[in-house]
C-alpha cells in the first residue's frame, strides 16, 4: 500500500487546500472590509468622507479625532481673525471651518464610566464566580443541576424584559443613571456566564493536588487559596476578558437605564453629530478607539474562545 | 459560681480571637460550599429574581411609570388576553420569527462551509481564521451604527460595491428606509457579525471527528460525497445543532442593531419583539400591559433554553 503515514488517506491534496485557502482568505478580508471602513473614515474630513464615489485615497486629517473630543461654535471671520495664532493642531482645523473649539465633548467621560463599569462588573463577577464554581465543582450540592441551570436561566431573559422591573426597582432605591448600579446589573448577568465557564475550568484541576495539600495540614481554604486558584489563573483571565468583552459591548441596558452621568460609551456614539447631520469622521474615530481594545483582547482569547462562546460546553 | 479568676480567663481568651485559619479549619464542608455559592445565588435573587416577581405582579396591573403617583387598578388577565389577541404582537412575533429564520439559514450554510474549507488546513489557517473571528466580538451597537454609514444611499460603501457589481444606480436604493429592504439590511449586518461564531463551533465539531473513521471509509471505498453525507454531516451535527441553538436564543433577543438600524421602521416592517417591548415600556409607558408581554417572551425563552440544555447536555456526552 502506498500509505506511508497514518493520515495519508485522509489528508486532503495540495489542490483542494489551495483553492479551501483561497476561498477563506477572500472571505476574510471581504469580512474586514467595513472594519477598515471604519479605520479610514476616522482619518477623513468630513467632505471627504460624504464624497462620491466613496473614496480610499485621500489626505488624512486628524478633524474627526478633533471634532470627538471637542464641541464647537460656529463663529465670524473677523471674530477668528481677531484671536491668536492657533494653540494646537485641533485648534488650527477648527478655525478653518469658521470654527472655534467650545470646550470638550461628552466622549472621554463617556468612554471612563465604560471603563469603570466593565473592570468594575468584571472584578465582582469573577470573585462571585470563582467561587460559586468552586463551590459547584468539588461538593455535593444538594440540587445542583437545577441551581446551574437556574444560573444560566436568568442569562436567557431578554434584556428589554428585566429593564422594565430594573427600571422601577433602580428608582426606588436611587442607583438610577450610576455607575454602581449598572455595575451591579453587569455583575449579575456575567456571574452565570463565570460559574459556568471557571466551572469548567475547576473541574480540569484535579482533587489529588487539595488532597495533598490538605493531607499536608492546610485547611480546605488554604487548598482553595494556594492551590486552586493559581492553577486556575488561565483559566480565571480568560473568563475574565469574555466578562470584560459583555460589559464594554452591552448596549440595551445601557441606553435604557442611564442617560447621563453613568452613560457608557456604546449609547453615546451614535449620539455623535455635527452641523447638519452626523459627523462620520468623528464615529469613525470614536468607534476605532472603542473597539481597539476588543481587537487586543481577541487576540489574547483566540485559544479560549470557543469555550467562552458556548458557556464552557465545547472545549478543545 | 464563676470566681474571679475564671472571669479574667474568659476576658482573655476573648482579647486574642483565634486565628483566623484556625476558626475556619472547623468549617465543614457544606458551609464553606454554601458559603461560597450564596452570594452569587443572593445577587441573581436580588437583580433577577426579584424583578421578575415584580413584573409578574405589575403584569395583571394597569401601572404606568410615568405616572407613579395614579391610582393602580388591578385588571387581572386583561393584558394577557389583549396582547394575545392584538396583531402588531403577532406582527412582531412574525418579524422575529421572520429574521431568526434567515440568519439562521445563512450563518449555518456559510459557517458551516468555512469550516469546513478551514478543516483542510491550508497554510496560514490558524491566522485567517483569527481574522474572521473579529467581527463576532465586537459591540453589535456600536458597529451596527456605522453600518448606518455604509447603508447610505449615494455616499454608503454598501451601496457603492452593490452598483459596482450590479450597475444599479446606487442612490436608487435605500436599505434601512425601504419595506422591502429594510429586513435584509439587518440580516445582512447579523450575517456579517455572527457567522464565525457558527465557523467556530462547527470547526470544533469537524475537528472531534478522528481520522480512523475516515480511513475505514477509505477502505471500504466509500466516494468523498459520500463520506461527507454519512460522516462529516452527521457527527459534526450535535455541535452546528448548539451552535443553531445559540443563534435562536441570542437573535430572539435581538435589540440592539434594529434599534440602531431601523429603529424598527420603515413603519413597523423590522420591529422585532423586543422593539415592540421597549415602545410599550419605555416610550407610551404601558408598564402593566409591557410587563405581560415581557413574561410572554420570557416563558418562550424559557422553553427554549431548556430545549438548548438537553441538546448542550447530550453534546457534552460524546
Amino acid at each position: 500500500m502506498s500509505a506511508t503515514t497514518a493520515h495519508s488517506v485522509v489528508e486532503p491534496g495540495t489542490l483542494s487546500r489551495r483553492v479551501a485557502g483561497g476561498i477563506v482568505i477572500l472571505y476574510a478580508l471581504v469580512s474586514m472590509i467595513p472594519l477598515f471602513w471604519i479605520f479610514i473614515t476616522g482619518f477623513k474630513t468630513p467632505p471627504d468622507s460624504i464624497s462620491y464615489p466613496p473614496k480610499v485615497v485621500f489626505t488624512p486629517s486628524l478633524e474627526g479625532y478633533c471634532n470627538l473630543f471637542t464641541t464647537r461654535t460656529r463663529q465670524t471671520q473677523d471674530y477668528i481673525d481677531a484671536l491668536g495664532p492657533p494653540r494646537s493642531e485641533c485648534d488650527r482645523i477648527t478655525r478653518s471651518r469658521y470654527m472655534v473649539i467650545a470646550g470638550p465633548s461628552n466622549y472621554l467621560p463617556r468612554f471612563i464610566n465604560s471603563v469603570v463599569i466593565a473592570f468594575g462588573s468584571t472584578f465582582c463577577a469573577v470573585v462571585l464566580g470563582v467561587l460559586a464554581a468552586y463551590g459547584f465543582s468539588r461538593f455535593r450540592v444538594p440540587l445542583k443541576d437545577d441551581l446551574l441551570f437556574f444560573i444560566l436561566s436568568t442569562r436567557m431573559m431578554p434584556p428589554i424584559a428585566v429593564a422594565i422591573p430594573i427600571y422601577l426597582m433602580y428608582r426606588h432605591l436611587g442607583l438610577s443613571d450610576t455607575a454602581l448600579g449598572m455595575i451591579l446589573l453587569y455583575t449579575a448577568v456575567n456571574v452565570s456566564l463565570a460559574v459556568w465557564l471557571l466551572k469548567g475550568f475547576i473541574d480540569e484541576i484535579p482533587r489529588e493536588y487539595e488532597e495533598a495539600a490538605m493531607i499536608d495540614g492546610y485547611t480546605r481554604l488554604q487548598a482553595f487559596w494556594k492551590v486552586v486558584l493559581p492553577q486556575a489563573a488561565t483559566g480565571i483571565a480568560a473568563t475574565a476578558i469574555f466578562c470584560l468583552i459583555f460589559a464594554w459591548n452591552e448596549y440595551a441596558f445601557a441606553v435604557l437605564l442611564t442617560s447621563g452621568s453613568a452613560q457608557t460609551a456604546p449609547p453615546f456614539i451614535p449620539t455623535i453629530i455635527g452641523e447638519g447631520g452626523m459627523d462620520w469622521p468623528a464615529v469613525g474615530a470614536g468607534t476605532t478607539l472603542f473597539l481597539v481594545p476588543i481587537l487586543v483582547f481577541t487576540v489574547l482569547l483566540r485559544r479560549h474562545l470557543l469555550r467562552g462562546i458556548t458557556f464552557g460546553a465545547v472545549r478543545k | 459560681m464563676a470566681t474571679a479568676f475564671d472571669r479574667m480567663a474568659e476576658t482573655a481568651a476573648r482579647a486574642t480571637p483565634p486565628a483566623l485559619a484556625g476558626r475556619m479549619r472547623g468549617l465543614s464542608d457544606t458551609a464553606i460550599a454554601w458559603l461560597f455559592i450564596s452570594p452569587t445565588i443572593i445577587l441573581l435573587l436580588a437583580i433577577n429574581i426579584f424583578p421578575l416577581i415584580w413584573t409578574i405582579q405589575l403584569s395583571f396591573t394597569n401601572y404606568r411609570a410615568n405616572r407613579p403617583n395614579a391610582v393602580v387598578k388591578n385588571v387581572g388577565l386583561d393584558n394577557y388576553t389583549t396582547i394575545l389577541s392584538n396583531a402588531d404582537v403577532w406582527a412582531a412575533m412574525q418579524a422575529t420569527a421572520h429574521f431568526v429564520f434567515w440568519t439562521i439559514l445563512l450563518q449555518t450554510v456559510i459557517g458551516f462551509t468555512l469550516a469546513w474549507l478551514i478543516d483542510r488546513r491550508f497554510r496560514g489557517h490558524a491566522f485567517w481564521t483569527t481574522v474572521i473571528l473579529i467581527p463576532m466580538m465586537l459591540s453589535p451597537a456600536v458597529v451596527g451604527n456605522f453600518w448606518r454609514f455604509l447603508y447610505q444611499p449615494q455616499i454608503g460603501l454598501f451601496n457603492y460595491i452593490v452598483s459596482f457589481f450590479t450597475g444599479v444606480p446606487p442612490s436608487s436604493f435605500e436599505m434601512t428606509g425601504t419595506v422591502a429592504l429594510a429586513p435584509w439590511s439587518i440580516i445582512i449586518v447579523d450575517t456579517w457579525m455572527w457567522t464565525p461564531y457558527v465557523m467556530l463551533i462547527c470547526l470544533a465539531g469537524l475537528r472531534s471527528i478522528p481520522d480512523y473513521i475516515y480511513e475505514a471509509a477509505e477502505v471500504d471505498r466509500a466516494s468523498k460525497w459520500r463520506q461527507f453525507w454519512s460522516i462529516t454531516l452527521p457527527m459534526a451535527l450535535p455541535f452546528i445543532m448548539l451552535a443553531v441553538l445559540f443563534r435562536g436564543i441570542e437573535n430572539f433577543k435581538m435589540f440592539d442593531m434594529v434599534n440602531l438600524l431601523t429603529g424598527g421602521g420603515p413603519g413597523s416592517t423590522t420591529e422585532v419583539a423586543s422593539i415592540t417591548l421597549k415602545r410599550e415600556a419605555f416610550e407610551k409607558w404601558r408598564t402593566g400591559f409591557s410587563s405581560a408581554f415581557a413574561i410572554i417572551l420570557f416563558v418562550t425563552v424559557f422553553g427554549l433554553a431548556n430545549i438548548y440544555v438537553k441538546a448542550l447536555n447530550r453534546v457534552k456526552q460524546r
